[in-house]
């Protein structure tokens, strides 16, 4: 629709676009982390550790526990420590949420289907996204509180520590696609051929499955998820940075954790599993069938990063960063070193 | 120890006869043959600071002169190899004088005889302090009793002996006042720093007693067996089948 | 007179507390209060730490918050109403915590339950060992950070639990000891169903040996951090599992036989380590072992009554009796004093969390904040049983 939209442009003002835009991407982004904070919070982590999880609310399975709790939590009164710094410590969580929000803004679900279409699109969305850290490093300082600041200061350590396996995974894609462009990246897996077989196309999670994995051990920390959940670690730090927030505030950030969890899955699917790309399927029947395709592919990457978060046990600090640094990081260039020397011979 | 030698339910005091059957009586201060190596051993290093021995159930219950409270520690820890410390505790001797409302005429009240005896190995005065010391090698256990002044109670810290004493000690100068000198920061563990008083001195009242009345009997719920009655099966499901 | 030396010592206390506190924050390492509500702490015991970024400079553990003064209460109660309190004292394995305080009681008098209620006393005292441990190899999990094992813990717990109340009628507090033995048999079926719910503490068993022993990350977590050695350990009084984990071989069921123990044939586990890793492991090991010996003993229970002849108001005549056993947590004991009333003059009570928590000052230093965590939950203390 959008899509359609900014194809008609001729005709809407801008201002109307934009706005509608924006609209899409404010109801896309609670919607996506209810879907995910249902979906594998309460129902598959409950099925993992023989439990139903909740049940009635809603009358199916509970599907209305998530909404129930996201109304209890507007409701609640907005309690901020004595000591706070308060503007910081109320704008925290914004700065978090919208870092997730402009990630949205490029992931294209369709060939039109896209809000905006950067030449730049995957260097933009790593930009963004990394600037979540400094939402938590201000939450951190703001709360007033020791748990909090300490937890700031693991997730800063860990946020950047784990950019740079995830931006060198990225490389590899960059180099096989020519270009920096998400539309582009999915082009170039749907135009591409396995062998001089072509009809799936060429997903890159074939070719760059180092990257892959590389890139799905990065997001997972950047995610903070567990074995890298150190900043929230609730038997350490209680609840690390986030210790001082209730109420909606404390919403923003579960919500933007799932909003991100989605988001980073969306650009794991479009740049390794092809995308919103359906083999055979062009034009307007691809900006239908594309949308259903992607978030295929996001549910089955986040199944794997919610899977491995209720499995494993948490890393400690030192011992994340030596696995940063002596294994991710060498290992994503050694990747890049690879994924060049090929593309020179082929 | 054989059933049938159980004695009449009636009479609570005869019940110690089959202990007394089973050890050369637990109440005189006879020694087991096999507490006879350890002791000689403490008495080696310990000289007349050893003040008294005897084995109650099963275990050497040896008291030592206050000045020998250190010496005492050392000597188990080198001699009998224990290096394993159980506890540091005190006692306090006296009676304690009946809350009001107490009802000394409730068979259930634990009312405690007024006249001041002395446990295994007596004791010199009102305070006592005692510890467990044991041996995980040779699987033996000391029971290490000194006497403490009453109006300056103090005795020598076993810190540098056994660094768990650090706790137990700072314990037993909460709850009886007994100072241990030597001790690196003998400060409250459990209650808080402004607390005033020994709570475990007998003269130290204990609340909700002086304010409520004891229940008396209606706590005391009838024994399955007890009071003559044939203690059994039958017994045991009779009750069971009157419960349910 | 006296008043005026309490006061004194009282000051004197007080100010050494406060000066302690103001050393501690004379210095640039920050202090960081864990407790007394964080989630490791599994109630309210307060480490106040001192750090260095996330290394601990110095720990020093403050409990008491759930002082209930059971030693002075229990100067106030009848034999038959102390069980009701020792119950709480390590409340994950009540049953275990009453079979001393009843012995020593019994040991006194000069009675001695019948074979069948010793060996009821054996097995239950075994199930609260296998529910404090299950729940142990599950939180431990939760502890270093993985979610999904504590929920088995509680699950299959709970299956001991359940055998535990169909027996004494009390999940947690089953106040089923009596002096001379037992308040009832087990009822009709019992012996069957614990038998079959042995077969599923082994798949337990199994389950986290297959969840958390193969696992690459609870392995770096736990290998190596916290080392007690054995000599340490003995001097601060830890004891139990942790101790065994030090390579100790001490074992109170079989170096100072009570119950049936004498009857069974078991293994002692230890492990050489001393780190919080060769604790899981003993105690997965002795979880086992804990169910094999219900299983042994549910073979050969005797037949016959569960109480001996006592009188129905319980007099405990004079004299004092020190008896220690083997609990879940580690060495448990009391010290019975009796002046011959129907409730004891003193009663001391030993339990293990009090010693195995005593040795943290030294333990912790130099260890990161979340191995401080790792440490604490492999030590396995209870709150009630350090505060008493």
């Amino acid at each position: 629709m959008t899509a359609a939209a900014s194809t008609l442009a001729l005709e809407i003002p801008w201002g109307v676009l934009l706005g509608a835009k924006v609209m899409i991407i404010l109801t896309l982004l609670p919607l996506t982390a209810l879907i995910l904070g249902y979906v594998f919070l309460m129902k598959m982590m409950a099925h993992m550790q023989s439990r139903l999880g909740p049940m009635d609310p809603g009358g199916f399975h509970g599907w209305f526990q998530l909404i129930g709790d996201g109304i209890k939590f507007i409701q609640k009164e907005d309690v901020m420590p004595a000591d706070a710094d308060r503007r910081v410590f109320a704008l925290a969580p914004m700065i978090i949420l919208i870092s997730t929000f402009v990630v949205y803004a490029v992931i294209p679900a369709g060939p039109r289907l896209v809000v905006e279409d950067l030449e730049v699109g995957i260097f933009f969305a790593l930009a963004v996204s990394s600037l979540s850290v400094i939402g938590v490093l201000m939450a951190g300082w703001a709360s007033s509180n020791k748990f909090a600041l300490l937890g700031a200061l693991r997730a800063a350590g860990q946020l950047i520590a784990y950019e740079l396996p995830l931006v060198l995974a990225v490389v590899g894609v960059i180099m096989q696609a020519g270009t920096m462009s998400l539309q582009g990246i999915v082009g170039a897996q749907a135009n591409g051929e396995i062998f001089g077989w072509g009809a799936v196309g060429n997903p890159f999670v074939l070719t760059q499955a180092v990257g892959f994995v590389l890139f799905l051990a990065a997001a997972q920390a950047e995610l903070t998820q567990t074995p890298f959940d150190m900043p929230v670690a609730e038997s350490e730090l209680v609840a690390g940075y986030q210790v001082e927030y209730t109420g909606f505030r404390w919403l923003f950030f579960q919500m933007s954790e799932y909003a991100t969890a989605f988001a980073l899955a969306g650009i794991a699917a479009t740049l390794f599993l092809g995308g919103w790309y359906v083999p055979g399927v062009e034009g307007t029947a691809a900006d239908v069938l594309g949308p259903l395709v992607l978030f295929a592919k996001i549910m089955a990457i986040s199944f794997v990063i919610f899977w491995v978060r209720f499995t494993y046990p948490r890393f400690r600090e030192d011992q994340l960063q030596a696995m940063a640094w002596k294994y991710l990081i060498p290992l994503s260039l050694l990747n890049i070193l690879v994924t060049g020397i090929l593309k020179v011979v082929f | 120890m054989p059933d049938d030698d159980l004695t009449d339910a009636e009479e609570p005091a005869a019940a110690e006869e089959p202990a007394a059957a089973d050890e050369p009586a637990a109440e005189e201060p006879a020694i087991l043959p096999e507490h006879v190596g350890m002791l000689a051993k403490l008495q080696a290093d310990l000289g007349d600071a050893l003040v008294e021995a005897v084995s109650n159930h099963g275990d050497l219950v040896v008291r030592v002169r206050n000045d020998a409270w250190h010496a005492a520690a050392l000597a188990a820890r080198s001699r009998l190899d224990c290096e394993y410390l159980s506890f540091i505790s005190g006692i306090d001797w006296t009676s304690r004088p009946d809350p009001p409302n107490w009802d000394p005429d409730a068979p259930s009240s634990p009312v405690q005889p007024k006249e001041v005896t002395y446990g295994a190995a007596g004791s010199d005065g009102r305070f006592q302090v005692f510890a467990v010391v044991e041996s995980t090698d040779d699987k033996i256990q000391v029971i290490l009793k000194t006497d403490v002044d009453e109006a300056d109670p103090h005795v020598a810290s076993w810190t540098d002996v056994y660094p768990g004493a650090d706790w137990h000690e700072r314990e037993c100068w909460e709850m009886f006042g007994v100072r241990f000198d030597g001790h690196p920061s003998l400060r409250h563990i459990y209650l808080p720093g402004e607390f005033e008083g020994h709570p475990l001195r007998k003269d130290f009242p204990l609340l909700s007693r002086e304010v409520k009345p004891w229940p008396g009997l209606v706590d005391v719920e009838a024994m399955p067996g007890g009071a003559g009655e044939e203690a059994g099966d039958e017994t045991a499901e009779a009750v069971a089948e009157g419960g349910e | 007179m006296a008043v005026t030396e309490q006061q004194q010592q009282a000051f004197i206390g007080k100010h050494l507390a406060e000066a302690q506190v103001a050393v501690e924050l004379q210095d640039e390492d920050m202090v960081l209060n864990i407790g007394p509500q964080h989630p490791a702490t599994h109630g309210t015991l307060r480490v106040v730490v001192k750090l260095d970024g996330e290394r601990v400079v110095a720990a020093d553990p403050v409990i008491g918050y759930m002082h209930r003064g059971y030693e002075k209460l229990t100067e106030y109660r009848s034999y038959p109403q102390v069980t009701t309190l020792i119950n709480r004292i390590d409340w994950l394995s009540s049953f275990a915590n009453e079979v001393p305080f009843i012995h020593a009681g019994e040991q006194i008098m000069g009675i001695e339950a019948p074979p069948r209620a010793v060996y009821i006393r054996t097995v239950l005292t075994e199930l609260s060992r296998i529910a404090t441990f299950l729940l142990f190899l599950g939180e431990m999990g939760a502890q270093v950070g993985a979610i999904t094992p504590v929920f088995y813990g509680f699950r299959d717990r709970e299956y001991v639990l359940n055998l535990i109340e169909a027996a004494t009628g009390g999940r947690f507090h089953p106040n089923f000891n009596r002096i001379g033995g037992l308040k009832d048999d087990v009822p009709a079926g019992w012996i069957a169903e614990t038998r079959r719910m042995m077969d599923k503490v082994f798949e337990s068993c199994d389950t986290f040996e297959n969840l958390l022993e193969g696992n690459e990350i609870f392995l770096a977590r736990t290998k190596g951090i916290g080392i007690i050695p054995g000599d340490v350990g003995k001097g601060y009084g830890v004891s139990g599992s942790n101790l065994r984990a030090s390579g100790v071989d001490w074992d109170l069921r079989r170096d100072a036989p009570y119950l049936a123990y004498p009857e069974v044939d078991f293994k002692v586990w230890t492990h050489p380590g001393g780190d919080s890793w060769s604790r899981y492991w003993v105690r997965l090991q002795e979880t086992r072992e804990a169910a094999r010996i219900v299983v042994d003993l549910l073979d050969r229970l005797p037949s016959g009554p569960v109480m001996a002849k006592v009188p129905r108001i319980i007099k405990v005549p004079p004299g004092e009796s020190w008896v220690r056993v083997e609990n879940p947590l580690g060495e448990m004991g009391y010290y019975v004093v009796s002046k011959g009333a129907t409730g004891p003059f003193r009663v001391k009570i030993r339990s293990a969390s009090f010693s195995n928590v005593s040795i943290l000052p030294w333990l912790l230093k130099g260890v990161y904040v979340p191995d401080l965590i790792t440490i604490l939950a492999s030590l396995y203390f209870i709150l009630g049983d350090i505060d008493r």
